[in-house]
């Protein structure tokens, strides 16, 4: 195999597997040791330079870090698990990304400030959510004049109208929005674009659509026309308690559908005075899209989820609801692994009800894009992006969000924003929007001593910690009493140490290596193997563990004195540092690799020690 | 050396072996000794020799003297029954020991200075009264604990980190085991798992005195250039004479070997050894021929590495005594006191 070229910042990124897997790539063990140290300021500003909303994700974020955390993979097999029967799990990554919101003590002055003066370009933002933010946060206070219009009175979009206040509260949100807009943003609240045109006849520099994926996907059986006063949508439904105009709801309710809108609408209902609450979905439960953890919480409140079931009909006497009838289905899978639902035969199931909450999907809606301005759709009308730069086909005019791509959540919504605001800032400059900024890269060793470095290298053998409720009695009781009630510190200090520091990279310089084979030999989980040159499926097969998993690399040395090469799977790696520590001529370094993404305005840093030493090397022996 | 514990998480795949234990299960405490160090390279053969052998931990006495190596037992079979003796006396009390309990298997753990200087009587007992045991020797021909003064293995002009050169002739433990009779020798280097593993799986099942000198480099005071105990100069100067594998039962050669390039030896209890010859010529069951090739070889500056002698019916000290079959530990009062007409009975019968 060629040898591994470290330099190129992908290849330690990657082994960072929650930040690699983050759409934001937040570096999240540099704010987790930041927790451990209990510097709570800092770890804040480390989210904040790179997802924006810090305290409303640690609350809501759909956590695509926490299914790559290296922490299940190596809990895998352990003797501790083996005896408790206790299920492998990651480290509580967006817990601890609460913590710093909640411990934090006033960082408004470490926050930008505006800019001094404007650069005189305006920018529109159009919806007042993630997205928009983001690209505003970004370029007001390098002097772009933002202008964000948001239907509503208040600034968040989705993350105000539509998740419910028990695990948002409105308090979060007010904060952080307010961080972005005291950056010199203009908001005007209130405001409905009705036109594209108009806006465009405006002379903004650039136009950002952040308005979201505001429809709610009908249901469309028999009876459903004439229920319709007892029958709502989901995300309408949601909006309307936000806001206070829902109060109350029927002691029986359906909910359809299984993703996350069904659980916070099954959810909410129960404390609007639903005492009968039924999730109803098509699908097997583990096939749902909602988050396991959002599944756990509703039948953590008592709401029973049946699977398998289509809506059928909907009973009603003298346009009142009375029930819903479902038909019962199973999975079929055909060799290309595409599923249908096969009706089973057997009888119909019925729900006897007083509401329906119809939670089946969401869509986009640009009815106030006209289709003569350049701005391309596709045949589902949803608008022609560029998943790099935001760009539409009209120079000028970007996307992002569930606007850009159907309806993802909060964290993609931030990621497309940051990119957006690099595109509308190059563009402003004359620059090429197609190039985009690399990444900040520092690859800094971590040695303090013989065995001393500098982060915490044991490892700990504890089971993920679980967040402390809110009393289900009391809770159910006050639809704005937040359930979780977030780590406190000693509990957030244990956690934190399950992190097992991925970004802290073992480093290895082949011209030092003497093969005594003390790396091998004090390995624990055996990633580590000298053996003849081979290609990548041939040397997956013989290392001292078999390394099956291809999405994990394989970091693979130049040839050695012996001519054999050292190998080393990333994919169970501890980063417990002890192959540095027990190598006697210093071949196994621990270097902390921070990777920063570049944002607008950002000066990309690039810091690689290694890569000059290497490069000096060759030199000499060119000379 | 480290301050950290090693991690309990192992490898979600670590196999099992037959009695249900991962290799894991067969280590000790983290080591101590200087980073690099052979020695601790040898502890993770004897781990995965025990490991691959499946032997329940607790069958096994490691003993050991004083010096770097001695420290070694510590490191591996955490779960076995331990001595640290005293400097050079290991020998004896691995045969006090045997002599009492004949039925745990033996390991002896000693180094250059242990067992080529102040212990050399005691290896020369041991090995010539057929002790049943494996007598390992963590070869690296300095004095470590004392910052690396030239010990009775170093060779003759050979160099020592502060440039002194060493002008006494070496002991070569090898040889010395061959004349005293010891019925298993071989010599391996710490570098070298692939031989050092099935070395000791076959020293393990063989009965007998079993011995193997292990090339172990100190990387603190002798792996420089001069040094003919380094990593580099034993890797140049290597002259394996057999790789070999052990087979527990008799099996059909699966591999396709040329005529001659092969040769088995018979263990005692009915495995075998299969050795792959690097030299055609070369004869493990021949004593004298062994002598021959270590003394030619040695004056060429080579270091000879493999399986250099095996006897595989050989006689041990119960034999040759003829003892009881019983450990005293399983015997009775009445059997191990039989009582003063018995003692009678036994003086008479001398007279």
């Amino acid at each position: 195999m060629k040898p591994t070229d470290i330099a190129r910042p992908d290849y330690f990124h990657k082994v960072v597997d929650c930040q690699w897997a983050c759409p934001a790539h937040t570096p999240v063990p540099e704010y987790i040791r930041l927790i451990a140290a209990g510097r709570y300021d800092d770890a804040y500003l480390v989210n904040w330079k790179s997802n924006v909303f810090p305290g409303i994700l640690g609350r809501t974020c759909d956590r695509p870090c926490e299914p790559a955390c290296r922490r299940g993979r190596v809990e895998e097999g352990s003797v501790e698990h083996r005896k408790s029967h206790l299920k492998p799990e990651p480290v509580a990554i967006c817990r601890l990304k609460r913590v710093t919101a909640d411990y934090k003590d006033d960082i408004r002055p470490r926050l930008p400030k505006p800019a001094a003066t404007k650069n005189g370009k305006r920018i529109a933002l159009v919806g007042g959510g993630p997205a928009s933010l983001t690209v505003a946060r970004d370029l007001a206070p390098l002097g772009y004049h933002c202008v964000v219009f948001e239907a509503d009175a208040k600034p968040g979009g989705m993350m105000r109208s539509q998740i419910p206040k028990f695990r948002l509260p409105d308090t979060v949100i007010d904060e952080e929005c307010g961080y972005v807009l005291d950056l010199g943003v203009e908001f005007r609240g209130g405001t409905r674009i009705d036109s594209m045109k108009a806006l465009l006849g405006e002379g903004y520099d650039a136009v950002f659509v952040g308005s979201g994926a505001p429809r709610g996907r009908e249901l469309d059986v028999p009876g459903r026309k004439e229920a319709a006063a007892h029958i709502h949508l989901g995300i309408d439904w949601l909006a309307s308690v936000s806001f206070g105009h829902v109060k109350s709801i029927g002691r029986r309710v359906v909910v359809l559908g299984g993703g996350n809108t069904a659980m916070d609408c099954c959810r909410s209902a129960r404390r609007l005075g639903g005492e009968e609450v039924n999730v109803v979905v098509r699908s097997g439960f583990e096939e749902m899209k909602a988050s396991p953890w959002e599944k756990e919480d509703a039948q953590h409140e008592g709401i029973p989820i049946h699977n398998y079931l289509v809506p059928k009909e909907v009973l009603h006497d003298s346009g009142r609801l009375t029930g819903i009838v479902f038909e019962k289905v199973s999975a079929r899978y055909d060799e290309k692994g595409r599923r249908s639902l096969i009706p089973t035969g057997e009888p119909d199931v019925s729900f006897e009800c007083d509401d329906i909450l119809v939670a089946v999907g969401q869509e986009n809606a640009f009815p106030w894009i006209e289709r003569d301005l350049g701005i391309e759709f596709d045949r589902w009308g949803m608008p022609v992006v560029d998943a790099a730069t935001m760009a539409s086909t009209r120079p000028g005019v970007f996307f992002g969000g569930d606007a850009a791509f159907g309806p993802k959540n909060i964290i993609w919504a931030v990621a497309h924003g940051h990119d957006a605001a690099i595109s509308i800032d190059r563009l402003c400059r004359g620059e090429d929007v197609a190039q985009r900024p690399p990444p900040t890269f520092m690859l800094i060793s971590q040695k303090m001593g013989i065995h001393e470095w500098n982060y915490d290298n044991a490892i700990t053998t504890e089971q993920r910690h679980k967040v402390p409720l809110k009393d289900t009695v009391i809770a159910l009781k006050d639809i704005r009493t937040e359930v979780e009630l977030g780590f406190d510190p000693a509990l957030a200090l244990a956690e934190a140490q399950r992190c097992l520091n991925c970004d802290v990279q073992t480093v290895f310089a082949e011209r030092l290596c003497i093969e005594c084979d003390a790396c091998v030999d004090i390995c624990p989980m055996d990633c580590i193997t000298f053996t003849h040159d081979g290609d990548e499926d041939d040397l997956r097969q013989r290392l001292r563990a078999p390394a099956p998993h291809r999405t994990q690399d394989l970091y693979v040395s130049a040839a050695l004195k012996t001519a054999r090469i050292m190998v080393k799977d990333e994919d169970v790696c501890l980063h417990c540092g002890l192959c540095a520590e027990r190598c006697p001529t210093g071949a196994w370094d621990m270097k902390k690799s921070f990777l920063e993404m570049s944002h607008a305005g950002d000066t990309p840093r690039i810091h690689l020690p290694v890569h000059r030493a290497r490069a000096a090397v060759a030199e000499a022996a060119a000379e | 050396m480290t301050y950290l514990a090693k991690p309990k998480l192992h490898h979600p795949d670590l196999p099992k072996n037959a009695l249900g234990f991962t290799r894991r299960d067969y280590e000790g405490p983290v080591s101590t000794l200087c980073a690099g160090c052979g020695h601790d390279s040898i502890s993770a053969a004897i781990i995965q020799a025990f490991w691959q052998l499946a032997i329940p931990p607790h069958r096994v006495a490691k003993l050991s003297g004083i010096g770097c190596s001695s420290k070694t037992p510590t490191y591996f079979l955490g779960q076995s029954h331990g001595f640290n003796s005293v400097h050079g006396r290991m020998p004896s009390v691995l045969t006090g020991a045997n002599a009492a309990n004949r039925d745990l298997i033996y390991l002896g753990v000693s180094g250059d200075g242990d067992s080529a200087s102040i212990g050399l009587g005691q290896f020369a007992h041991s090995m010539r009264r057929g002790v049943n045991m494996v007598y390992i020797v963590e070869n690296n021909g300095v004095y470590g604990l004392t910052k690396g003064q030239f010990s009775a293995t170093a060779d003759k002009g050979s160099k020592a980190k502060t440039g002194f050169v060493n002008e006494d002739e070496p002991i070569d433990l090898v040889l010395l085991a061959l004349q005293l009779g010891a019925t298993f020798v071989a010599r391996s280097f710490s570098g070298d798992k692939e031989q050092l593993v099935p070395l000791i799986e076959a020293a393990v099942r063989h009965k007998g005195a079993a011995f193997i000198d292990v090339v172990s480099p100190c990387v603190t005071f002798n792996n420089h250039s001069g040094s003919t105990k380094s990593y580099d100069y034993v890797r140049a100067h290597n002259d394996a004479v057999n790789r070999l594998d052990v087979i527990l039962k008799r099996e059909p050669i699966a591999a396709d070997y040329p005529p001659g390039s092969v040769q088995e030896v018979m263990l005692h209890d009915g495995g075998l050894i299969r050795l792959r010859k690097l030299h055609p010529e070369y004869d493990p069951t021949d004593r004298l021929g062994a002598i021959n090739y270590l003394h030619q070889r040695h004056a060429a500056g080579e270091v000879v590495t493999g399986l250099l002698y095996a006897h595989p019916d050989a006689a041990d000290l119960h034999d040759m005594q003829n003892t009881v079959t019983t450990p005293l530990n399983a015997l009775s009062d009445a059997e191990l006191v039989p009582g003063a007409a018995a003692l009678a009975a036994f003086n008479a019968a001398l007279r």
